[in-house]
């Protein structure tokens, strides 16, 4: 079957050549693909705004040895709310950035897909802290793939917590008895907050409004968990970081 | 997979942008093929431009001088800035003939997935220019996609202290298009840009 059918999330889209493009995405049913679509960079082009990150698409593919081929794109929802907003494009970027680590390519993962789809649509609801929902979004995703980790007991010996190490080679939470060189000493309300964050549902995780250094602690926690067991770094958390402080201003304008 | 300096050329040429392993080695195959004299002048052009061209100190196009032939036209109104992402969209800009002021050119845009922030632009001299020269006028003519509009905002958004006007290229339909082949986000987009008549 050279051609075939499906709606997928569009993670990300590189340039290739003079005018084309390989866009990545996630697809429902075949994990991930990655798939060349030609002439997109003309403004004459067929595909419009249909094949631009964060875009829900469903699509005519033709398979290729290494390369699929876009034949057909058509939206299915756009999340141009995503884009409209520096905060909002941050978090989403962490989101497809985290997907597209995780995702094999042409290997189902209807549940990836499922929750890549849920943190846009919260994000599309303009919620009050978007780098939440997408600290919320990596947590769900670390425990899909297979590294959830421990906030509350000990990830070795699962006594009960809050415990003051954490630990991302030992899994997350660790008690004195346990924790290994690399712990690092947290203070327990972090390890509370980002446990609740981590079972918080999407739509409700830009809400939470913890005290700075509490949040602050917790993200260093959950970045630094991230980049540990997906063995990648995480280049959008650069921008996440900044979020929800706004941008840095410019020096005193002498004009004024 | 090759030997020698057949190898060496498919490696460099495989780290321009755009040129994938295959290209290069057709780009490499057909350059050992051509006559002497001709790849002489390519290596020679591209020895010249890398020693020649400059990037104007103002604008940051490339420049054969300290400044640019833009920057340099006493006609151009200093009060109007369009910014570029690239040269070589001021070069597309400029064949328009629409902006009558100068430009100013970033250097790339913001793409968290690429590893490019605010910081990597050139987004302070902006901002110097325009509260220096008491600009009128910014029009943001970043690329139309996730990069290029997420640029436009976060400059947008620091520029607004500074009290001047600040424009965004219009985005829509191209001319000569099929009205029913838009996608919504585009036709959306002209809708939201439209205009009396
Ligand atoms: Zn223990
Ligand atoms: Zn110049």
């Amino acid at each position: 079957m050279p051609v075939y059918k499906e709606q997928g999330i569009v993670l990300r889209a590189v340039k290739l050549g003079e005018a084309d493009k390989i866009v990545t995405i996630l697809t429902q049913g075949s994990g991930k693909v990655r798939a060349v679509a030609k002439g997109i960079r003309r403004t004459r082009s067929r595909f419009g705004a249909r094949l631009e990150p964060f875009t829900h698409v469903s699509l005519l593919l033709y398979r290729g040895r290494s390369l699929d081929t876009v034949t057909q794109a058509e939206i299915v929802s756009p999340f141009t709310t995503v884009r409209a907003d520096l905060g909002l494009i941050a978090a989403g970027e962490t989101m497809v950035e985290a997907a597209d680590k995780v995702a094999e390519e042409h290997e189902r993962n209807v549940q990836l897909f499922l929750l890549l789809l849920g943190g846009l649509r919260s994000l599309e609801a303009r919620p009050a802290d978007p780098a939440a929902v997408a600290e919320c979004y990596l947590a769900k995703l670390l425990s899909l793939s297979g590294f959830h980790p421990s906030l509350g007991a000990c990830a070795v010996c699962g006594a009960a917590g809050p415990h003051a190490s954490f630990s991302a080679g030992q899994g997350g939470s660790v008690c004195d008895a346990c924790r290994g060189p690399e712990a690092g000493r947290v203070a327990p309300e972090a390890v509370a907050w980002l446990g609740g964050l981590a079972r918080a549902r999407l739509a409700e995780a830009g809400a939470m409004t913890p005290p700075f250094p509490v949040r602050r602690e917790a993200r260093a926690m959950l970045y630094g968990f991230v980049e540990y067991h997906l063995e990648r770094r995480m280049r959008s958390f650069a921008l996440l970081a900044r979020q929800p402080e706004s941008a840095p201003r410019p020096q005193p304008a002498a004009a004024l | 997979m090759f030997e020698g300096p057949i190898q060496d050329l498919i490696d460099e040429l495989s780290r321009l942008p755009g040129i994938g392993p295959k290209s290069a080695q057709r780009l490499a195959f057909h350059l050992v093929k051509v006559p002497a004299d001709e790849a002489r002048r390519l290596a020679g052009a591209i020895v010249a431009a890398k020693e020649k061209v400059r990037f104007c100190r103002e604008c940051f196009a490339v420049s054969e001088g300290d400044l640019c032939r833009v920057c340099r036209d006493p006609g151009r109104d200093p009060s109007v800035i369009c910014v570029v992402e690239e040269s070589k969209d001021q070069a597309a800009v400029e064949k328009a003939g629409v902006v009558k002021g100068r430009y100013h050119v970033l250097g790339g845009a913001i793409s968290p997935l690429e590893g490019i922030g605010p910081d990597d632009l050139r987004v302070q001299e902006l901002l110097d220019r325009v509260a220096r020269d008491g600009v009128a006028e910014v029009i943001l003519a970043t690329n139309p996609n996730l990069e290029g509009n997420a640029t436009a905002m976060y400059v947008a958004g620091l520029l607004k202290p500074l009290r001047v006007r600040v424009t965004r290229l219009a985005s829509g339909l191209p001319v000569g298009g099929d009205l029913e082949y838009a996608d919504e986000v585009t036709l959306g987009q002209a809708l939201e840009g439209r205009r009396e008549m």
